[in-house]
C-alpha cells in the first residue's frame, strides 16, 4: 500500500474558453490525501474544485502532471478502469432503472455473481436507510432518499476512493445538517477515503479531517481544521475562512515566534505570533479573529490594551457584535454573553468607552501578497 | 367581467377548422361503405349478407356485407402487391433513416468540427425545398450514376442499374433522415452528460454505456423519430413518383392510376385502411410523448 490514497502532482488543466482565450483551471496543483482520511476542498464558484475532482475520477485528462491513486499514476486512463467511484452533485441516478437496479449496475459491471449481487445491494441500501425502497424509479424518491441511492450506488463497489461533489447542495438546511452527520459516520465505519467538494466553510470544518482551500488554481493552504481557522498560512485563507481583522504594520524586531509589530493605525508596537520567517523591516499583515479581541471597561493587565469606542452594537442571542473604533483603526468585535440578563449595563452600548485588549497569542502575523 | 368567457368568434372558428379538416374524412370513409358502384352519389350501405347480388350498379348482397369494398380490395392482386411494396419501402427506411439520424444526432450533440454550422443548417434543406425539386434532383443523380455505371461496365441487360424499389427506399431515407434528427436532437437537447459519466464511474465502457444508459434514456425520441419518418414514407407520392420504376408501385401511385381510370369505392376502402393505419402511428407517437413528459 502506497502512502497516499490519492496524489496531485503538479497538475494542471487548461481550458480553452469560448471567448478564445485559455484559463487554468486548476494551476500547478499539489495535493496528498491519505488513506481513510475525510479531505474536503473548499472554495468560492470557479476555484477549480470540480475540475480536480473530475481528473482524479478520470472524465477529464490533466494539461500537464500527474494524478496518483493508490501510488499508481493514471494517466489517461479511463473512468471505468479505475478505484475511484463518484457521487455526483445532480445523483445522475438512470431514469430508466429501479433503485436496485440503480445500485447492482455497478456489480454487474464487475461481473459479480448474480446472488452476490443481490446481498451486497441489500447491505448497500441498508447502510443507507432505503431497505424496502428497491423497486421503485428514481423520480419516485425524495430529494434526500435520491441521494443516498447515489451514495449507495458508489459504495456499493467498494472504491478506494469516495469523489463527492457537493452531494448535499440540493438538500434543504435541515435535510443537510442531518446529511451531514450521516456521512461523516458512515465513512468512519466504512473507512474509505473520502474526497469531498464544497462551498460551505461549515460544512467542512464540521466533517472534515483536512481541508484544502483553494482559489483561482491554486491551493492555499491546506489542513486539519482547527489549523485552517487557528493558524492560517496567507491573507487569503485567514479571510475567506470565518470573519476576522487585518492590520497593516511593520516589523521592528523578530524573537522566537513572536514579532514586534509597529501598527501605524494604532500608533503603537504590538506583539504577534508569528509561523514564518520574517525580518525587522518586513511589512506584514496582522490578523485577529473578532471573537478573541476581549472589550472590557478597566483592563487588570495591558499588552496589547487600547482605548476603544462603541461605535455600533448588534445583539444576535450568543453574542454581542459590535464595531469598536480603536485609535485608527475599525475593529470587529464579539463579545459572548456569558450571563443571562435583561440589565442593559450588562451589554455594550454605542458610544460607551472601552478598553480593547488584542492578546499576543491570537494576533498573527502574515506576509503581504 | 368573466375573463374566461369564450368569444363566439373563437368558438365559430374552432367548428369551422374542425368541420373542414374532418368532413372530408368523414365523407371519403362513408363513400367506403357505399352500395354504388360508381359512387358518384351516396346510395346507402349493403345491408344484406349472402353471395354476391348486382342490381344495375347497385350491389345489393355480398359475402361480406357492409365490408364488400374492403373483401373486394384483399381479392386485388395490384392492391396487394403495393401494400406490399409500401410497407417493405415503409420498413426499410424507417430502420436505415432511424440508424443514421439518431448517430447523425448524437455527433452533432457531442463532437465539435469546422462544418457543424453547416451540417446543422442542410439538415433543413430536405424539409424546406419543394418535394417535387427534390424528387427531380434525385431521379437526375440516379439516371446519370446509372447511366455512367451501365456503359462503363457494359452491364448486360438483366444486371443493369434501374429505377425500382432499390431507388424509392434510397430516396426515402434521404428525405427522413433530416426529420429523425431533428427529433432525437430535441430529446438530446438537456440531456445530462453525467448520466453517461456516472456509468463510465460504474465501470461501463463506452459501447456499455451506450447500450444500456445512453440509448434507453434517447428511446422516446428515437421511436417517435421512426414513427414519423414511418408515416412520411407510408404516404409520400412527389418523390416515389420519380424514383419508382417497373414493380415497384406503391399504394399512393397505385392510386393515383385508378383514379385516372375510374374510382369505384374501393379506392375509399383503400384510403380507409391506410388512415387507420397512420391514425395509430400518430396516436403511438402522442402516447410516447406523453409517457416523457409524466
Ligand atoms: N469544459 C470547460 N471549458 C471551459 N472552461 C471550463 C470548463 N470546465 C470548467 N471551466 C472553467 O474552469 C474554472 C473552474 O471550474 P470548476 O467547475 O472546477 O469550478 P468549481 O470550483 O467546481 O466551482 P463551483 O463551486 O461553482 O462548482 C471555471 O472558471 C470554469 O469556468
Ligand atoms: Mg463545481
Amino acid at each position: 500500500m502506497s502512502v497516499y490514497a490519492v496524489e496531485l502532482r503538479d497538475v494542471v488543466k487548461t481550458f480553452h474558453t469560448p471567448e478564445g482565450g485559455t484559463i487554468n483551471a486548476v494551476d500547478h496543483v499539489d495535493m496528498q490525501i491519505r488513506h481513510g482520511e475525510f479531505f474536503s476542498m473548499l472554495g468560492s464558484s470557479g476555484c477549480g474544485k470540480t475540475t480536480s475532482l473530475r481528473m482524479i475520477a478520470g472524465f477529464e485528462w490533466p494539461t500537464s502532471g500527474e494524478v496518483f491513486i493508490d501510488g499508481e499514476p493514471q494517466g489517461h486512463k479511463p473512468p471505468f478502469q479505475r478505484k475511484v467511484n463518484t457521487v455526483f452533485q445532480s445523483y445522475a441516478l438512470f431514469q430508466h432503472m429501479t433503485v436496485f437496479q440503480n445500485v447492482a449496475f455497478g456489480l454487474e459491471m464487475d461481473k459479480v455473481p448474480p446472488e452476490e449481487i443481490k446481498r451486497r445491494v441489500g447491505e448497500a441500501l441498508a447502510m443507507v436507510k432505503l431497505t424496502g425502497l428497491e423497486k421503485r424509479y428514481p423520480r419516485q424518491l425524495s430529494g434526500g432518499q435520491q441521494q443516498r441511492v447515489a451514495l449507495a450506488r458508489a459504495l456499493v463497489k467498494r472504491p478506494k476512493v469516495l469523489l463527492l461533489d457537493e452531494p448535499l447542495g440540493a438538500l434543504d438546511l435541515k435535510l443537510r445538517k442531518e446529511m451531514q452527520l450521516e456521512l461523516k459516520t458512515l465513512q468512519r465505519e466504512v473507512g474509505i477515503t473520502f474526497v469531498f467538494v464544497t462551498h460551505d466553510q461549515e460544512e467542512a470544518l464540521s466533517m472534515s479531517d483536512r481541508i484544502a482551500v483553494m482559489s483561482y488554481g491554486k491551493v492555499m493552504q491546506v489542513g486539519t481544521p482547527v489549523e485552517i481557522y487557528e493558524r492560517p498560512r496567507n491573507k487569503f485563507v485567514a479571510d475567506f475562512i470565518g470573519e476576522t481583522n487585518l492590520l497593516d504594520g511593520t516589523v521592528r524586531s523578530v524573537d522566537g515566534n513572536s514579532l514586534t509589530v509597529f501598527v501605524p493605525a494604532l500608533n503603537a508596537e504590538v506583539r504577534a505570533l508569528h509561523q514564518g520567517a520574517f525580518h525587522a523591516g518586513q511589512e506584514v499583515s496582522l490578523s485577529i479573529r473578532p471573537e478573541k479581541i476581549r472589550l472590557v471597561e478597566k483592563p487588570t493587565e495591558c499588552a496589547n490594551c487600547f482605548p476603544a469606542q462603541v461605535k455600533q452594537v448588534a445583539y444576535i442571542g450568543a453574542d454581542t457584535r459590535v464595531i469598536a473604533q480603536v485609535v485608527q483603526a475599525q475593529l470587529r468585535v464579539w463579545e459572548q454573553n456569558m450571563v443571562s440578563t435583561l440589565d442593559p449595563d450588562a451589554y455594550f452600548q454605542q458610544n460607551e468607552q472601552a478598553w480593547a485588549l488584542l492578546p499576543p497569542e491570537n494576533l498573527l502575523a502574515l506576509p503581504v501578497e | 367581467m368573466n375573463p374566461h368567457r369564450r368569444s363566439p368568434f373563437v368558438v365559430v372558428m374552432t367548428v369551422l377548422v374542425f368541420l373542414f379538416l374532418y368532413v372530408p374524412i368523414f365523407v371519403l370513409v362513408l363513400y367506403s361503405f357505399n352500395a354504388s358502384r360508381t359512387n358518384v352519389t351516396f346510395e346507402g350501405f349493403i345491408t344484406a349478407f349472402g353471395p354476391l347480388q348486382m342490381q344495375g350498379s347497385l350491389v345489393v348482397q355480398s359475402p361480406c356485407g357492409p365490408f364488400h369494398w374492403f373483401c373486394d380490395l384483399t381479392r386485388n392482386q395490384e392492391v396487394m402487391t403495393a401494400a406490399r411494396n409500401t410497407l417493405t419501402i415503409a420498413f426499410v427506411s424507417t430502420l436505415i433513416s432511424t440508424l443514421i439520424g439518431t448517430m447523425a444526432a448524437i455527433a452533432l450533440q457531442r463532437h465539435e468540427f469546422k462544418i457543424k454550422p453547416f451540417a446543422q443548417l442542410s439538415l433543413y434543406i430536405p424539409i424546406v425545398i419543394p418535394e417535387i425539386v427534390m424528387g427531380i434532383g434525385i431521379l437526375t443523380l440516379f439516371s446519370q450514376v446509372f447511366t455512367w455505371v451501365n456503359t462503363t461496365f457494359n452491364l448486360p441487360p438483366d444486371l443493369r442499374l434501374t429505377l425500382g424499389m432499390g431507388t424509392v427506399i434510397v430516396s426515402h431515407i434521404a428525405f427522413s433522415v433530416p426529420f429523425v434528427t431533428l427529433v432525437v436532437q430535441a430529446r438530446l437537447q438537456g440531456f445530462d452528460p453525467s448520466y453517461e459519466e456516472a456509468a463510465m464511474d460504474l465501470g461501463a465502457n463506452e459501447l456499455v454505456t451506450f447500450w444500456r444508459v445512453t440509448l434507453p434514456m434517447l428511446l422516446p425520441g428515437v421511436l417517435s423519430g421512426a414513427l414519423l419518418a414511418f408515416t412520411l414514407s407510408l404516404d409520400d407520392f412527389v418523390i416515389t413518383f420519380f424514383t419508382t420504376g417497373p414493380g415497384a408501385t406503391t399504394l399512393p401511385i397505385y392510386v393515383y392510376g385508378l383514379l385516372r381510370r375510374i374510382i369505384t369505392p374501393q379506392v375509399n376502402a383503400l384510403s380507409t385502411v391506410w388512415i387507420l393505419i397512420v391514425l395509430a402511428a400518430v396516436f403511438l407517437i402522442q402516447r410516447l410523448e406523453n409517457r416523457e413528459r409524466a
